[in-house]
């Protein structure tokens, strides 16, 4: 640094734009894609092993009386699949990206800037998002090529369901990471949603073939909304009455989230 | 606001931070930084300078009094005085992964008017590090980062948390040179420093903080003047503190006697050592150690601090020092 280079302030060249919440938010994302190309664990989580679970479930789906469900095999499998995608691709994924950047400081210097806080965690969270968006696309393709999935009959239901589980599992990654104090625990910190999410939201066995009584509190589940209504997207029997719960779920549980992260979202590490 | 060139672009009236478990990291201080001034905050660690400069940037509410930054208030008005401000944390702040271009051009997407990146990182002389990743920089190479990112919107008003802090020696001066161009163009600055040579060559005015008080306030050349000089010599032998001149005749207002030698508190410290001098001439004896010195900022610091500690039971006369040397 010498101090002729100093004039440089008053002889400019170009300056930049003013920024609005797109292009912060652009930026940011851009950064934490790069950040999330760099990270091989997470990658591998993230994208390897929603790829490869599914063909667990289709294994076990051929114990399971998925007729008296009036299921096949592949309407058992695509809504587990993206069930993975959105736990391990997005919200295993992020409570690790928000923890992280909040022990490194990032987060607290994002704050000093123009960024509004909503920015910060949004634009930290849109690769994983995309990701999830993009494998979920991925894995109905794959289904519809390898099982013999046939085309969605309401696939608008399917589509609301996805981007209602996206933008809740982020949130409740923010939510995660908020009891979360360092790096190392953010690695078991997400388990129990994962622990409860995988059997009680009818990833691995339908709700369907359930009791009732269980059934009817595992419907209450975060996740159990998205698969119900993905997989009602393709079979196209959810009554409106369903339908309207499931996105009603699903709501709830979002705004409880977001209510949550701004009552208890840490942007500094604990001295 | 004036429209002068003169107005206070930060104004802190009886500001006050308590943390969750009750510490009072700022206890009710007062100040005003006015444009294109240096403005430094100066103490020990734990003095409640980074308390103090997270409410000007915004990143708290304080838990009483007002804060003013380009006549805004900073937490609650965000939108407003953003843009406009430039912030180095006391560390940090950048994920590890991303190379030092990448860190500048995200940062960049996140400021309103900003400068190329490019040109800011030749500005702290980065340039050649560009492809290399943050937690592959020093210490050092990290806060010309931290630097770069904070002028990055060309701000009016720059908060630098212990800007040199990690620096070496040329390192330091760069910095120092850089600011105080910033400043010759207009820009306000505060920093914080504990580095006393920093604020005595740095800084427009400071204020010297202690246990979350401004202890004083001023130009360095003010704060320094307050302070008494010094003589100190040891005692010839045979010689008693009594056998000098009356202390009082010297212009001598303290003293102190440490086995042999003799610590003398002046505000004529020519009137004082030159008959300090003429005795000893006259009397033919030799003054051992003799040294002799005018105020430093460093002496006033470490009296402050000294008398500060002492009188902690009185804690709310220094308080009404403060308010009163703001009165004047």
């Amino acid at each position: 640094m010498s101090a002729t280079d100093t004039r440089a302030r008053t002889a400019h060249t170009a300056k930049g734009a003013v920024t609005t919440p797109t292009s912060r938010m652009t930026a940011l994302a851009r950064a934490e894609l790069t950040l999330l190309g760099r990270n091989k664990g997470t990658v591998f989580a993230a994208l390897f092993v929603p790829l490869v679970l599914p063909f667990s479930v289709y294994s076990a789906s051929e114990e399971m009386d998925l007729a008296e469900a009036g299921l096949t095999p592949a309407l058992l499998v695509l809504p587990a699949a993206i069930g993975f995608s959105l736990l391990f691709a997005v919200y295993s994924a992020l409570v690790g990206v928000f923890v992280v950047r909040r022990e490194e400081l990032v987060l607290k210097r994002l704050r000093t800037g123009e960024l509004r806080d909503v920015e910060i965690l949004s634009g930290s969270a849109m690769p994983a998002v995309l990701s999830g968006l993009v494998q979920s696309l991925v894995l109905a393709v794959g289904c519809a090529v390898l099982l013999d999935l046939s085309a969605p009959s309401a696939p608008h239901l399917a589509v609301l369901g996805l981007l209602l589980g996206l933008v809740m599992c982020a949130a409740l990654a923010a939510v995660t990471a908020s009891f979360t104090r360092t790096g190392e625990s953010a690695q078991v910190t997400p388990l129990p949603f994962m622990f409860v999410s995988m059997p009680g939201s009818g990833m691995f066995v339908p709700l369907d073939l359930f009791p009732d009584q269980v059934a009817s509190v595992c419907e209450l589940l975060p996740l159990t909304p998205v698969v119900t209504l993905v997989r009602g997207g393709w079979t196209g029997d959810l009554s409106a009455y369903e339908t309207l719960g499931a996105v009603a779920t699903a709501v709830a549980w979002t705004v409880v989230a977001v209510f949550a992260v701004r009552r208890w979202f840490r942007w500094e590490p604990r001295r | 606001m004036h429209a002068n060139g003169h107005e206070h672009v930060i104004e802190v009236t009886d500001l006050r931070r308590v943390y969750g478990g009750g510490f009072e990291a700022v206890r009710g201080i007062d100040f005003s930084v006015r444009r294109a001034e240096i403005f430094a905050l100066l103490g020990t660690n734990g003095a409640g300078k980074t308390s103090t400069v997270e409410l000007l940037e915004g990143l708290a509410a304080p838990a009483g009094g007002r804060v003013r930054v380009l006549g805004h208030d900073p937490y609650t008005e965000r939108a407003a005085v953003r843009p406009r401000t430039g912030v180095m944390l006391q560390e940090g702040g950048f994920p590890s992964e991303l190379t030092v271009a990448e860190t500048a051009r995200m940062w960049a997407g996140c400021v309103s008017g900003a400068r190329p990146p490019a040109e800011v990182l030749a500005l702290v002389g980065l340039q050649a590090k560009a492809n290399v990743r943050v937690k592959q920089l020093s210490g050092g190479q990290r806060r010309r980062l931290d630097l770069a990112l904070a002028l990055l919107g060309d701000p009016e008003v720059l908060f630098l948390d212990e800007p040199s802090t990690g620096l070496d020696a040329e390192g330091r001066r760069d910095t120092w040179e850089l600011v105080s161009t910033l400043r010759d163009g207009g820009t306000t600055v505060l920093l914080t420093t504990h580095y006393l040579e920093e604020a005595e060559n740095l800084a427009d005015r400071l204020a010297i903080m202690h246990e979350g008080r401004i202890a004083a306030t001023g130009t360095p050349a003010e704060v320094t003047a307050a302070q008494p000089s010094r003589i100190s010599f040891e005692l010839p032998d045979g010689y008693f503190v009594g056998d000098l001149p009356p202390l009082g005749e010297l212009g001598v207002s303290d003293h102190e006697v440490d086995g042999r030698l003799v610590r003398l508190r002046t505000r004529e410290l020519q009137r004082a050592a030159t008959q300090l001098l003429v005795w000893a001439g006259r009397a033919g004896v030799e003054l051992r150690r003799l040294d002799v010195r005018s105020a430093s900022l460093e002496e006033a610091f470490l009296g402050i601090a000294k008398d500060a500690s002492a009188k902690d039971a009185s804690a709310k006369a220094a308080e009404s020092t403060t308010k009163e040397e703001y009165a004047a």
